[in-house]
């Protein structure tokens, strides 16, 4: 069938005004088989193994969005959470392991790592412990790996312990970085309910499900969905809903379409598509925006939750009847430091913490890339970790909490983090301590799956 | 194998045109089959249905674009066909 004049005009458009884009090809790879009793084998066979299994990502995945002419932004790999092969390792060789992560991102050329985690959800074993010990120093030692730690689920409940915990690596790998505006803890995110093949970081990692190694594609386009609902500016909410799940439609083909045809290439099983609208700190390429356009003054004023459901419901709808296999986060990504719209939400005045705490209530990804009071407690950052996972177990769905707590910086400073994690005005917290409940420890027990209002 | 793409250039409206454009396929042994081309605003807009003999000498034909680009001022892009059937068709 040939394609109207029309239509090859929209894709142009959208491309090359609109800042459609891939966001991310990230090719997961099982480690398992990397352990052995021998730790230098270890570093050598997980080297060996990524950069022979993701050595053409990078070129064959730049061949593509030139013959297809749509940019793919990042090139990734999410690993086998390694806390799993650790086995007897200790805190050093941990620490090493990152490095050899990091040198084979390097040589293959990507600009993220995922899977320097471990899933303490319910209970921390030696080798769980032996990783969280490490994180701290590793994120401040290398510049491609990416952490996650997943501390709750529905099915399991929190573990109090584990968030405790987390407080202190955060804060601590805050420390080590402060001289990098406290830039490590951008690379460490923690989970409640995490999926097994998130292709977005920095928390993917290659779940224990997954086969032996998948290529899974992120796709992007807010600029697309904005600019789709700008020529529509008197539409009622059911017709903004419509536009917005055509628009996720056309991207998530698209996305899917170059997916397929990188996987092919590299002769690995198409994974899923995530199908996250995932903003950019370029022009009209925000989150935020779509909110305002919907009819908010500002991000983060009444009606924010109900503008944010009604975008992530359409966007999943329109995406999954464009790709067969949809999975990852799959949620609406307000990362606040990369996106233009919510830095002004909150230099405003209208976007604060406990609002962005709500929104994660039905948008998928949680607090993701604010930047905080270098003040902060670790107890207070665990407490903020505890609510966050709440929402999370309580709605059965994922929620992560990325935060930075920025070293000699204090509340209504702006911080810099550069390239694509973008800049962020510091949020203060509350002056109220959380530490009595953060040091009772134990864990949070599974919530009831009825009786669920 | 043979596949088609599509041709876009935008730019403003000048002499010579679609001979420099379609001459950089004719050298690369593109095959062109269908034109449309139509003057918006002073505006200059080509699109082209066109066989890609060989994949491989895209990077070729990208750089032979880039210089038509610089000389006469235009946005030229050229994209596989699949992409726009994956997008506007079910």
């Amino acid at each position: 069938m040939t394609i109207a004049y029309n239509e090859i005009q929209e894709t142009i458009r959208m491309v090359q005004m609109e800042s459609l884009d891939i966001r991310t090809v990230t090719m997961g790879i099982s480690l398992r088989n990397c352990a052995d009793g021998d730790f230098e084998k270890v570093k050598a066979n997980i080297f060996h193994k990524i950069t022979k299994y993701a050595g053409q990502l990078k070129p064959i995945a730049e061949q593509v969005e030139k013959e297809y002419g749509i940019p793919i932004v990042n090139k990734r790999i999410s690993i086998t959470p390694i806390a799993e092969i650790l086995g007897d390792a200790t805190v050093e060789q941990a620490v090493e392991l990152a490095k050899v992560l990091d040198a084979a991102a390097e040589e293959t050329g990507v600009d993220f790592i995922g899977g320097y985690s471990a899933l303490v959800h319910k209970g921390v074993t030696a080798a769980d412990q032996t990783l969280l010990d490490a994180i701290p120093e590793a994120l401040a030692t290398t510049n491609r790996v990416c952490s996650s730690v997943s501390i709750g689920t529905t099915r399991t409940g929190i573990n109090i312990d584990a968030v405790a915990k987390l407080g202190e690596i955060i804060k601590e790998t805050a420390e080590r970085t402060k001289d990098h505006n406290s830039i490590g803890c951008a690379k460490f995110v923690a989970f409640c309910n995490p999926v097994e093949d998130n292709p977005f970081m920095a928390g993917a990692f290659h779940g224990t499900g997954e086969g032996e190694a998948v290529l899974s594609v992120g796709v992007s386009g807010p600029g697309v969905v904005l600019n789709a609902l700008k020529r529509y500016p008197d539409a009622d909410l059911g017709e903004v809903a419509d536009v917005i799940k055509k628009t996720a439609f056309k991207i998530t083909r698209a996305g899917e379409l170059l997916g397929r045809v990188v996987a092919n290439r590299l002769n690995v099983p198409f994974g899923i598509m995530d199908l996250s609208l995932a903003p950019t700190n370029a022009m009209n390429d925000s989150v935020a925006e779509i909110l305002e356009e919907i009819g908010l003054e500002s991000v983060g004023t009444h009606g924010t939750i109900a503008a944010l459901a009604l975008m992530n419901d359409a966007v999943k709808k329109g995406g999954a009847m464009a790709s067969s296999y949809v999975g990852g986060l799959s949620g609406a990504f307000i990362p606040v430091s990369e996106d233009n719209g919510m830095i002004r939400g909150i230099e405003d005045g209208s976007l604060s913490l406990d609002k962005l705490e709500a929104m994660t209530c039905v948008c998928s990804v949680g607090l993701d890339m604010i930047a905080l009071s270098g003040e902060a407690s670790a107890e207070t950052l665990a407490a903020i970790i505890a609510d966050e996972a709440a929402i999370g177990m309580i709605n059965k769905k994922t929620t992560a909490v990325r935060i930075i707590p920025v070293i000699g910086k204090d509340e209504g400073e702006i911080v810099e983090f550069g390239g694509l994690l973008g800049r962020a005005p510091i949020i203060g917290v509350k002056p109220f301590s959380s530490e009595k409940m953060i040091r009772r420890g134990g864990r949070i027990p599974a919530p009831l799956q009825a009786l669920i209002n | 194998m043979q596949k088609r793409a599509v041709v876009t250039v935008v730019g403003k409206d000048t002499v010579g045109i679609i001979a420099r454009v379609t001459n950089v396929l004719a050298d690369h042994s593109m095959n062109i089959h269908d034109i449309s081309q139509t003057i918006l605003q002073d505006y200059f807009t080509m699109m082209m249905i066109v066989e890609m003999a060989d994949k491989n000498r895209l990077d070729d034909l990208l750089e032979a674009f880039e210089t038509v680009e610089k000389d006469m001022n235009l946005t030229i892009s050229i994209q596989l066909e699949d992409v726009f059937q994956a997008m506007h068709r079910i």
